[in-house]
C-alpha cells in the first residue's frame, strides 16, 4: 500500500520557511557576514570605517603571533584563562556543586531541601546585571560583605577582586549556574529504582561506595551530557566583566570579553573581532561535535 | 486553490510582521511640535551637575521661549548620560553608525578626526546649511579654539572650553609634613623628595598619578603625557609627521611610574587598574587620602567645587596648585622647565538629525555671551568668548595664566585614539609590575608600528 503524505513536499516546505528564513536571517547571514569580515580591516571609526580593504589572513596572524601569545590581553593568554575559568568554575564549580546538593538532598524531604533548591534556583534566574552588583559588593576590599564576615572572625580583609580576581570569577560563575547541574542531577537521581540502593544498604555498603557503584554508573550518561552543555556554555560566558571588567590588567579577561574588547571597545576593530568570533565559532563547533558523538555512542552501546 | 491561498495568508503575515516592525516608528508631522534631544556626560547630583543646571534651569526654558517668541514650538529634552568618557563614546559611535542617536551631542574634540574618518560626523555647514558661517559668534572666538571641533579645515561643532593640567594638592596634608607653602617643584625629583615626606607624614597616598587602560584618555592627558613632555618629547613628532615608539623619554616616563607605584609605593597602583580608579581618587582626594593628584583643571572647577558630589566646601583653603615640572629644569618638551598639555570639548549637531535648523538654532545660542556668562557664573572656566570673562576665580585665572602659554595639544589624526590606548596599555604594564618599563616600551614599539606602519614611527636611540 503506498503512503500517502497529507501534504505535497512543495507545502511541507512552505510550513518550513518561516524557521528557515528565520535561521538564515538571524544565523547564517551573520555567520557569513562575520566570515567575511574577517579577512578585512574594517573598523566601526577611522578611515577603515567607510572603506575597509581586503587584508587576507592578517587578522588571523596577529591572533596566533606567538612572540606575544600568552602576553596577557592577547589571544592565547585569554583562551588560557578561558580554560581555567571553565574548568575551576564549570567542570569542579557547577558539576560538582550540583552533584554534591543533589547527592545530599536524595530521597528528602522538608524544609532545609526546599530552601535549599530555592537559594540555588534563585542565584540562576536572577537578572545578570542585578547579581554582578551584589557580587560586586559582596568582595569589595573595605566595604564588602564577605571581608565583614571574615573580618569579625580575625581572618583578615583579602582584595578579592585585586589580589585574586580569576578565584572570584570562578567562585561567582560557579554560584550562578550549579542550579542547571542540581536539576538534571536531581531528576536523574528520581530514575535510580530504590530497590538498588536498599540492596546495598543491605550489603553494608557505605556512602562512598554507594556513589562509586550506584550512582555514579547509572548517572555518567546525565553527567556527559551536563559536562559538555556546561562548558559550551561557561566558554562563552560574559558576565564575568560585570564584576572585574577583565582586569585588573587583563588577568580576568576571557576570551568573550577579548572579543568584545576587541570589536567593541576603544579600537572598534570590527575585523580583529571578526577572526576571533570565527575562531570561536570553530571551537565551539569542535565540542559540539564532540557531545553529538558521545551522545550517540551512547544511544548505540546504551 | 488551498495551496494559493496558503501561499498568500502566508504572505499577508509576513507584510503585516514587517509593516509593523518597520513602520511603527510614528511619522513627524511638518509643522507640529519640534522636539530637540541633547546629551552629554552628566547626571543632577553627579558628575558635571553644573551642565545640568545650567541647560535645565536657564539654556533650555529661555531658548523654548525664544522659539516661541518666533512662531515655532520647540521642545528641548535632555538626555542625561551617566557613564564614563569611554562609554559615551563607544554609545555615540553606535548610535551614529546606524544612522541615530540625538541632535545635539556633547563631544572631546580629540573623537573628532575618527568620527571625521568614519564619515560619522559632517561639516556644520553641510548640515546646517550655509547659514552657520554667519553667525555673530566666530568673530569672538579664536581660531584656535574653532578648531578643537575642526578637522582639515571644517568645523563640526562648536568648542566650549579648553583646559589644561598641573599638579594639585592639599595643603593641609602639606602643613602636616612641615613643606613649605605655596609650593612648586622644579624637578621630577622635587615632586618625587615631597611625595617621600608626605609618605614619612603619613599619608597613606603622597602621589597619584594616572595610568592604566580603565581610565582611558585621563591616563594619557593627566598621567602619561605629562611625565612624558616633562621628559623631552611629544608622542608625535609635529616636524617628519611621524609617532615616536621608542626613546630615551619614553623610558624615563615609565621609570617615574616604576618608581611612583613599584619601586617606592608613593601611589597606589590598585587605584588604577581597578575599574572606578578616577571617581576612586577624587574620593580619596576629598577625604584627604592623596597629597599630590595630577588631573585637568575640571578637577578645580567641577569635580572639588563646592556642592558637588565630591566637593569640598572649603576647596579654596584646602587645595593648591603646581605647575608640572619638567624632569630637570630645560629639560622638558621645547626645552621648557615645566609642561601641560590641552584638550577642548564642546557639542555638535548630529547628522542624522530630523531638525538641523533647530538645532543650529539650540547650539548657536548656547554659545551665544548671555548663556556663557550664565554658565561662567555657576563654574568659571577658561572662557571661549573673547567678550565674555572668566567670572570671578582668582585660581582658575591664574592657572589659565600660567598654563596656556607652556601648553601643547594631541595630534588631531584619527589613528591617535589607538595610539592613545597603546600608551595606557605601557603605563598598565608597568604598574602592575607584569613588564619592566623596556619590555613595556618594546611591546608599544611592536603594537604601534602594527598600527600606523613602519613607515609612520622614529625611534630615538637609547643611550
Amino acid at each position: 500500500m503506498e503512503r500517502r503524505a497529507i501534504f505535497s513536499a512543495k507545502v511541507g516546505f512552505l510550513f518550513l520557511a518561516p524557521a528557515l528564513a528565520f535561521v538564515a536571517v538571524f544565523l547564517l547571514y551573520p555567520f557569513v557576514r562575520v566570515f567575511l569580515l574577517s579577512f578585512t580591516n574594517q573598523t566601526l571609526l577611522g578611515t577603515t570605517a567607510p572603506n575597509p580593504e581586503w587584508v587576507g589572513f592578517d587578522n588571523y596572524r596577529r591572533l596566533f603571533d606567538f612572540d606575544r601569545w600568552m602576553r596577557l590581553g592577547e589571544f592565547g593568554s585569554a583562551l588560557k584563562i578561558t580554560t581555567q575559568f571553565v574548568i575551576g568554575s564549570a567542570l569542579i564549580g557547577q558539576v560538582g556543586l550540583g552533584l554534591l546538593i543533589a547527592w545530599a538532598f536524595y530521597r528528602k524531604k522538608g524544609v532545609l531541601r526546599e530552601t535549599v533548591y530555592t537559594l540555588v534556583i534563585m542565584a540562576w534566574i536572577i537578572p545578570e546585571t542585578v547579581v554582578a552588583f551584589t557580587w560586586v559588593a559582596f568582595l569589595d576590599r573595605d566595604f564588602g560583605t564577605l571581608n565583614a564576615l571574615l573580618d569579625a572572625v580575625g581572618l583578615g580583609q583579602p582584595d578579592w577582586l585585586f589580589k585574586h580576581p580569576l578565584e572570584s570569577i570562578i567562585l561567582f560563575n560557579s554560584w550562578r549556574g550549579a542550579a542547571f547541574s542540581l536539576l538534571l542531577f536531581s531528576s536523574a537521581l528520581e530514575t535510580i529504582p530504590p530497590s538498588y540502593i536498599e540492596t546495598a544498604e543491605v550489603a553494608g555498603a557505605n556512602a562512598w561506595q554507594k556513589f562509586r557503584d550506584i550512582f555514579f554508573p547509572l548517572l555518567r550518561g546525565h553527567i556527559l551530557t551536563d559536562l559538555i552543555l556546561i562548558t559550551l556554555w561557561t566558554f562563552n560566558v560574559f558576565t564575568p566583566f560585570l564584576l572585574t571588567g577583565g582586569g585588573p590588567a587583563r588577568r580576568t579577561e576571557l576570551v568573550s570579553i577579548y572579543t568584545y574588547r576587541t570589536a567593541f571597545h576603544g579600537q572598534h576593530e570590527f575585523g580583529k573581532g571578526g577572526a576571533i568570533a570565527v575562531v570561536m565559532m570553530l571551537i565551539n563547533f569542535a565540542l559540539a561535535l564532540v557531545y553529538l558523538s558521545l551522545i550517540r555512542r551512547r544511544r548505540v552501546h546504551g | 486553490m488551498a495551496k494559493t491561498r496558503l501561499l498568500l495568508s502566508v504572505l499577508l503575515a509576513v507584510s503585516l510582521a514587517v509593516a509593523a516592525l518597520g513602520f511603527a516608528a510614528p511619522a513627524q508631522a511638518q509643522d507640529g511640535p519640534v522636539t530637540l534631544t541633547i546629551t552629554c556626560r552628566c547626571v543632577a547630583g553627579g558628575v558635571n551637575n553644573n551642565l545640568v543646571v545650567w541647560l535645565t534651569t536657564y539654556v533650555i526654558p529661555n531658548f523654548e521661549k525664544m522659539m516661541a517668541d518666533q512662531g515655532r514650538e520647540v521642545k528641548v529634552e535632555l538626555v542625561e548620560f551617566g557613564g564614563s568618557d569611554e562609554q559615551l563614546k563607544e554609545q555615540y559611535a553606535l548610535d551614529l553608525s546606524v544612522g541615530s542617536g540625538y541632535d545635539i551631542m556633547a563631544f572631546d574634540g580629540f573623537w573628532v578626526p575618527e568620527f571625521v574618518g568614519a564619515g560619522l560626523l559632517k561639516p556644520l555647514s553641510e548640515v546646517v546649511g550655509p547659514e552657520v558661517n554667519e553667525w555673530e559668534g566666530w568673530g569672538h572666538i579664536s581660531p584656535g579654539i574653532q578648531a578643537i571641533l575642526g578637522y582639515q579645515g571644517d568645523v563640526y561643532g562648536i568648542a566650549s572650553g579648553t583646559d589644561v593640567r598641573q599638579i594639585f594638592y592639599r595643603t593641609d596634608l602639606f602643613e602636616q609634613a612641615g613643606i613649605e607653602l605655596p609650593w612648586q617643584p622644579t624637578s621630577w625629583e622635587d615632586v618625587l623628595d615631597t611625595a617621600r615626606k608626605l609618605k614619612e607624614a603619613g599619608v597613606p597616598i603622597p602621589l597619584q598619578i594616572n595610568a592604566g587602560t580603565a581610565m582611558g584618555e585621563a591616563t594619557t592627558m593627566q598621567g602619561y603625557f605629562m611625565v612624558l613632555l616633562g621628559a623631552g618629547h611629544h608622542m608625535y613628532d609635529f616636524e617628519q609627521n611621524k609617532w615616536i615608539v621608542s626613546s630615551p623619554a619614553i623610558l624615563d616616563a615609565l621609570n617615574f611610574y616604576k618608581t611612583v607605584y613599584v619601586d617606592e609605593e608613593l601611589g597606589d597602583a590598585r587605584m588604577q587598574l581597578l575599574q572606578d580608579g578616577r571617581n576612586r581618587s577624587f574620593v580619596e582626594f576629598r577625604d584627604g587620602n592623596i597629597g599630590m593628584l595630577v588631573e585637568g583643571d575640571w578637577f578645580w572647577r567641577s569635580v572639588m567645587a563646592p556642592g558637588s558630589e565630591t566637593g569640598l566646601e572649603n576647596r579654596n583653603e584646602l587645595v593648591g596648585w603646581a605647575k608640572m615640572p619638567a624632569k630637570e629644569p630645560g629639560a622638558g618638551y621645547n626645552s621648557q622647565d615645566f609642561v601641560s598639555i590641552s584638550g577642548g570639548t564642546g557639542w555638535v549637531i548630529n547628522p542624522n538629525t530630523e531638525h538641523p535648523s533647530e538645532a543650529w538654532a539650540l547650539l548657536s545660542y548656547m554659545s551665544s555671551p548671555e548663556p556663557v556668562r550664565a554658565f561662567e557664573l555657576m563654574q568659571p572656566r577658561i572662557s571661549f568668548r573673547d567678550d565674555v570673562a572668566v567670572a570671578g576665580d582668582p585660581v582658575m585665572t591664574a592657572m589659565a595664566e600660567a598654563l596656556l602659554p607652556l601648553t601643547t595639544v594631541r595630534p588631531m589624526l584619527p589613528e591617535y585614539p589607538q595610539i592613545s590606548y597603546e600608551a595606557q596599555l605601557m603605563t598598565e604594564r608597568v604598574v602592575s609590575g607584569e613588564m619592566t618599563p623596556e619590555e613595556a616600551m618594546q611591546a608599544f614599539d611592536e603594537a604601534v608600528t602594527e598600527l600606523v606602519g613602519e613607515e609612520n614611527v622614529i625611534r630615538i636611540p637609547l643611550q
